[in-house]
């Protein structure tokens, strides 16, 4: 693909591409053992750089997606293609063990590959710093709030260094001010770390604040409706939620989620 | 007795914020903490704090530091310690009182020997060496028994949950022997096993095995599934190894329920023991052995005083691993020292 010109809208789904892509879903359908059938004909292609958020009515199949992309499901029908070196997965409750320190939770998938201890340690301590966790590696996830164990999680999901981040709603526990943080604080990381980032969210204005792109999808069985492309350039200023061309774009995934629910 | 989940998650809202001043901890009882704490992964997150504001983690480094390392000014070790032991003390007293108003008032003077005043049991037995000398090596032999026999039941039931728990066919084939085992009553057991291993302290080491395993093996079983679907999905993304999984995952996850099945354990093993020696006259003499001849010889100071002796021997145990199970698990669960 050619350098794009103008402010760039990310490129769509529907542009064929000979630049490897990090993560293209093609015609998956995913009918489960008990007969629900989740997912219906979806395509989906992502690259680096490409932050796409997914709404959609629950039940539509949202987290279904994000467990075919990441492997740990499999689809009944269509393809998945991943050309990552490093998944990472990061689930809608913190999902930290409260065995381990929070240094010891974002050590976990190095120590589980093996890697040795002081580099292990390093690479734990510069993501801790990244989610700005700097003086709390030594404590357990019981003694820290929400919000930071949300931040170890994703400090947990980057220490790898991932080329492809799934987040299934990673913030829809948290209260309205620790979300805004963390929204703000996820889009400063996205933008140092550039990896394709597929985020799974009921809500329609992070999803417009976080994205290059906002997938609208339809109730069960879920298919994807609107595909609309967020253009402004990151980082974006909080201040900008409260626009009028938020609210035009706000206004056109909620219309397109309300006509297919 | 033989509850054997009692560490199951219960609703609780609680989330105290890990500020050095709530001394909250300090007044729920420890069970309750360590039931409140183990919720943490499954309850919603998201309570608001100071502590969240990124635009100040410096603050919170301090504050939280301060936490963990200077302690909040409080009483001394040796206050708090006592304020943990008056309630058992104050039992202790009560129990002494009762006994006392038992003996001397309702007990017609002909009659006290049923049950002497504690001074005068424990006293008279004390100080006739003839009795204590064998009383305190028959115990000295059935504590042996319980602890050999709890050994074996811990290192015997983790492993079969384990089993158990690596598959679920494991699980479906191994379960029904588990509660067989506990099903048969012990003491339709007990002289069976007189008659194939003898009446030997071995015999006796099997009657604890089989009286202690099962709390073990369920509890155990129990805590290797309580790891939520979540963190399992996390160490298959990581493509760990079903090794890693077992001592990085269900294990750790499954240590407070083993803690709680040994205590179970223990106090069975110590129970166990003492069947053992109750039956098996002919063997070396346990102090249930003892039990038994005092109280066919009507020797009621040595009976009494034997007596308190197994019940000091099972509060011993079980205190004995309920610190330990502190000390292990309070550290992630939010036991403060
Ligand atoms: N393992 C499973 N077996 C059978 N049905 C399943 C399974 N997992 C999900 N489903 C069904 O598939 C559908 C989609 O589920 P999914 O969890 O993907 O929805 P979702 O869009 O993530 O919903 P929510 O927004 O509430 O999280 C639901 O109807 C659900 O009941
Ligand atoms: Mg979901």
């Amino acid at each position: 693909m050619t350098a794009p010109t103008a402010s760039a809208p990310a490129p769509t789904a529907s542009q064929p591409d000979s630049m490897t892509r990090t993560l293209v879903l093609d015609g998956v359908s995913k009918q489960f053992a008990t007969g629900t059938v989740a997912l219906t004909d979806v395509d989906l292609h992502l690259r680096s750089g490409d932050f796409v958020t997914v709404v959609g009515p629950s039940g539509c199949g949202k987290s279904t997606l994000l467990r075919l992309a990441s492997g740990l499901d499999d689809v009944t029908e269509g393809t998945v293609e991943v050309n990552a070196h490093a998944t990472s997965y990061v689930f809608q409750e913190a999902t930290l063990l409260e065995w381990r320190t929070a240094a010891k939770n974002v050590e976990l998938a190095d120590e589980l590959r093996g890697l040795p201890t002081s580099q292990r340690r390093s690479r734990a301590q510069e993501v801790l710093d990244l989610v700005g966790l700097t003086g709390f590696e030594k404590q357990f996830p019981r003694q820290l709030s929400g919000g930071m164990r949300m931040r170890v999680s994703i400090a947990r999901a980057l220490v790898t260094d991932p080329d492809l981040a799934l987040f299934d709603e990673p913030f829809g526990a948290l209260d309205e001010i620790t979300r805004l943080r963390m929204q703000t604080e996820l889009q400063r990381i996205f933008q140092l770390k550039k990896f394709a980032g597929l985020f799974i969210t009921h809500s329609v204005s992070e999803a417009v604040y976080l994205s290059t792109r906002v997938i609208v999808m339809s109730g069960r069985p879920g298919q994807v409706v609107a595909d609309i492309p967020i253009p402004w350039d990151y980082p974006r200023p909080p201040e900008l939620r409260y626009s009028s061309e938020f609210a035009a774009l706000t206004g056109e995934v909620s219309t397109a989620l309300g006509e297919h629910s | 007795m033989t509850a054997t989940h009692a560490r199951t998650q219960h609703p609780s809202a609680e989330h105290a914020p890990a500020t050095p001043a709530s001394d909250q901890s300090q007044q729920s009882s420890e069970s309750d903490r360590l039931n409140q704490s183990r919720v943490g992964n499954d309850r919603p997150v998201g309570v608001p704090g100071p502590a969240t504001r990124p635009s100040a983690p410096e603050v919170e480094a301090r504050t939280l530091g301060t936490a963990s390392t200077t302690a909040v000014p409080g009483p001394p070790r040796w206050r708090a310690a006592l304020g943990k032991a008056a309630p058992i003390l104050l039992a202790l007293a009560g129990i002494a009182a009762i006994w006392y108003l038992v003996s001397y008032l309702l007990l017609p003077a002909e009659q006290r020997f049923l049950l002497p005043p504690p001074h005068e049991a424990f006293g008279n037995t004390a100080t006739n060496p003839a009795v204590m000398t064998p009383m305190l090596e028959a115990l000295g032999r059935s504590v042996s028994v319980a602890m050999i026999g709890l050994v074996i039941a811990v290192a015997v039931g983790i492993g079969y949950a384990v089993l158990m728990s690596s598959a679920g066919w494991a699980e479906r084939i191994l379960y029904p022997y588990a509660v067989i085992l506990q099903t048969i009553p012990i003491l339709a057991l007990v002289p069976l096993i007189g008659i194939w291993f003898g009446y030997g302290l071995g015999a006796r080491v099997i009657v604890c095995v089989i009286i202690a395993l099962f709390p073990m093996i369920s509890n155990t079983l129990f805590g290797l599934q309580s790891a939520s679907a979540a963190s399992h999905d996390l160490f298959t993304l990581n493509k760990a190894t079903a090794l890693q999984r077992l001592t990085k995952l269900k294990f750790p996850a499954a240590l407070p329920s083993i803690f709680t099945g040994l205590r179970n354990a223990a106090g069975l093993s110590v129970i166990g023991a003492l069947v053992g020696d109750y039956f098996f006259q002919q063997g070396p003499v346990g102090i249930g052995g003892l039990l038994r001849t005092y109280t066919l010889r009507i020797q009621m100071d040595a009976l009494f005083t034997a007596i308190a002796l197994t019940a000091v021997f099972g509060v011993a145990v079980f205190t004995l691993f309920a610190v330990l199970d502190r000390l292990v698990i309070g550290r992630w669960y939010g036991q403060r020292q």
